[in-house]
């Protein structure tokens, strides 16, 4: 009884943020040994904000963005959603994948209506919102078609539109637009630009790309090789929409770099164990 | 297309002639090998009298029957087993032993435990098709890409939600042979039941056919489980195949 009477005064803290986390970390234990992915992760995000999370490959941002979507625990520390510790996937926190993450048995619309069946709304609703996201990431000549007909980028739209559908209150984008080429990328930059700035949504972004996420992000978390910490924390203040080949997003986009090339070459410090 | 809709077409008939005229030339005799004509009369006659109509018809019903109950309950084990641990040591390790056993080995039990009648035959079909059912959703649980559960989890679905509206259908592409072969044991357990549990029935007028030592009775009863085979192969499995094809692209 006692324990319950404090779980539920845990129940809702008021963080000011949406998102908070307090020295967070995760090991992951394997047959043969115990792999540190990230450690002493405190950061928090606030309502409308768009973060990126910039990182060497390995360095633990899946995890990090895994474990804010409830699909994976932390070891230790807390994570708060909203004043709430996170203790499963939940619709108000959806994930846009890497890899195409969609049902190739179901086309373009009933993709997009998946999340809203699984919500329980009726036919009509699931109709006019997944008509309206699939209009937004511009696929509406596209919306009978499966999954197989649809180029690399298309199919990422498909994924954006699916998690905008259910109207989450904090998009977690896992490196959406690896995969895709350079132009390809460019242009879903721009869209998920506008797209962002019409749905007002919080987003979370890691990439490991320094200019993607130079032309995204409001902030831009950089981490350490493995395991992951955050090290540097760097506002930006450009106006939007960002050009790729603007001067200040490619100075910003250096900037970015040498922070990371600096872990990559150095060797660590133990000043770079410090988060920001 | 016409062309190979001809060339089928004449591989039958040279099949057909071939058989004929090893008949005619009275190698074996008539009770032996009866010609194709004999066969025709016989399939005739008793087509007529609607004892082959009767008999597919209540087989086919058994037969619907105790698939599709094999399915579902195949399909539900076969899931579980993924999914769980402990049912796979348990349930798991039954039902590998059950794909071991020849259904036929039912028919005692079932006729004991059912009586002479179509509990005991579907019963058995159950019992024939569950196993590699069960196993063929099991392998099509594991190959499937986890990325299809995380993406379910993470628009807020349930465990049976993501069951019902990710998992099933994903099967599909990975269960098309399963499902095949499920089907063709259900085939061999009814006959194996039928031949034993003597009530009106496909199986039945095989053994008839056995009896009276008239062969061209037993060909015809052959001939027409191979065509009801042929029929729903194309009807429902090739309709399957080519829904996989459409949606997953794995067209040639
Ligand atoms: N399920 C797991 N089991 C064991 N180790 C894991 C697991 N998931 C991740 N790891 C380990 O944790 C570390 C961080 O992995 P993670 O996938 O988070 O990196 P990442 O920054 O997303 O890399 P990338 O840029 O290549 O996607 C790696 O060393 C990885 O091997
Ligand atoms: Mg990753």
């Amino acid at each position: 009884m006692a324990l319950l009477r404090r779980q539920l005064a845990e129940e809702r803290e008021d963080t000011g943020a949406l998102l908070e986390l307090r020295d967070v970390a995760k090991e992951f234990l394997t047959r043969r040994q115990r792999t540190k992915a990230i450690d002493h992760i405190s950061m928090r995000v606030q309502n409308g904000e768009f973060v990126c999370i910039v990182g060497p490959s390995g360095c633990g941002k899946s995890t990090l963005l895994n474990i804010v979507a409830g699909l994976e625990h932390p070891s230790a520390g807390r994570v708060l959603f909203d004043g709430r510790p996170i203790v499963r996937p939940g619709a108000e926190r959806v994930v846009v994948f890497q890899e195409p993450a969609l049902y190739p048995w179901l086309n373009v619309r009933a993709n997009v209506e998946m999340g809203l069946k699984i919500a329980g709304r009726n036919g009509a609703d699931r109709k006019r919102l997944a008509e309206r996201y699939i209009e937004l990431v511009n696929l509406k000549r596209f919306s009978k078609a499966y999954m197989h007909e649809l180029s690399g980028g298309m199919r990422q739209r498909v994924q954006l539109a699916r998690a905008l559908a259910v109207e989450p209150r904090m998009l977690l984008m896992d490196e959406p637009f690896a995969a895709l080429d350079a132009q390809t990328r460019d242009v879903l930059q721009q869209e998920l630009q506008e797209i962002w700035a019409r749905t007002g949504a919080t987003v979370l972004f890691v990439t490991h790309n320094v200019r993607e996420a130079a032309i995204l992000g409001d902030r831009v978390f950089v981490m350490t090789p493995a395991p992951g910490r955050l090290k540097r924390e760097i506002g930006v203040d450009l106006p939007r929409p960002r050009s790729p080949d603007s001067h200040a997003v490619v100075d910003l986009a250096a900037r970015i770099r040498a922070e990371l090339e600096h872990d990559i070459y150095a060797v660590p410090s133990p000043e770079d164990s410090y988060a920001i | 297309m016409p062309f190979r809709v001809l060339r089928v077409v004449l591989f039958y008939l040279a099949l057909l002639g071939l058989w004929q005229v090893v008949a005619m030339l009275h190698v074996w005799p008539k009770y032996v090998l009866p010609p194709p004509n004999e066969v025709w009369d016989s399939f005739w006659t008793y087509l007529r009298s609607g004892r082959i109509t009767d008999a597919v018809e209540i087989s086919m019903r058994r037969l619907l029957i105790g698939y599709f109950i094999g399915l579902v309950a195949g399909v539900l084990i076969g899931m579980a087993m993924a999914n769980w641990k402990w049912v796979d040591e348990t349930l798991g390790s039954a039902v590998l032993g059950l794909q071991s056993l020849p259904s036929v080995t039912w028919v005692p039990l079932a006729v004991i435990w059912f009586g002479i009648n179509d509990k005991a035959i579907i019963f058995v079909v159950v019992m024939g098709s569950v196993a590699s059912i069960a196993i063929s959703a099991r392998s099509g649980m594991q190959q499937m890409p986890p990325i299809y559960k995380r993406a379910a989890l993470t628009m807020g679905a349930s465990r049976l939600q993501t069951a019902r509206y990710v998992q099933l259908p994903a099967l599909l592409p990975s269960m098309t042979q399963g499902l095949k072969l499920g089907w063709s044991f259900a085939w061999r357990s009814l006959m194996a039941a039928e031949l034993i549990v003597a009530t009106v029935s496909l199986g039945q007028l095989l053994d008839l056919g056995r009896s009276l030592n008239d062969m061209s009775l037993v060909l015809a009863v052959m001939l027409v489980i191979v065509a009801i085979g042929l029929f729903v192969d194309f009807l429902v499995f090739g309709r399957i195949e080519r829904f996989v094809q459409e949606r997953w692209g794995l067209a040639t």
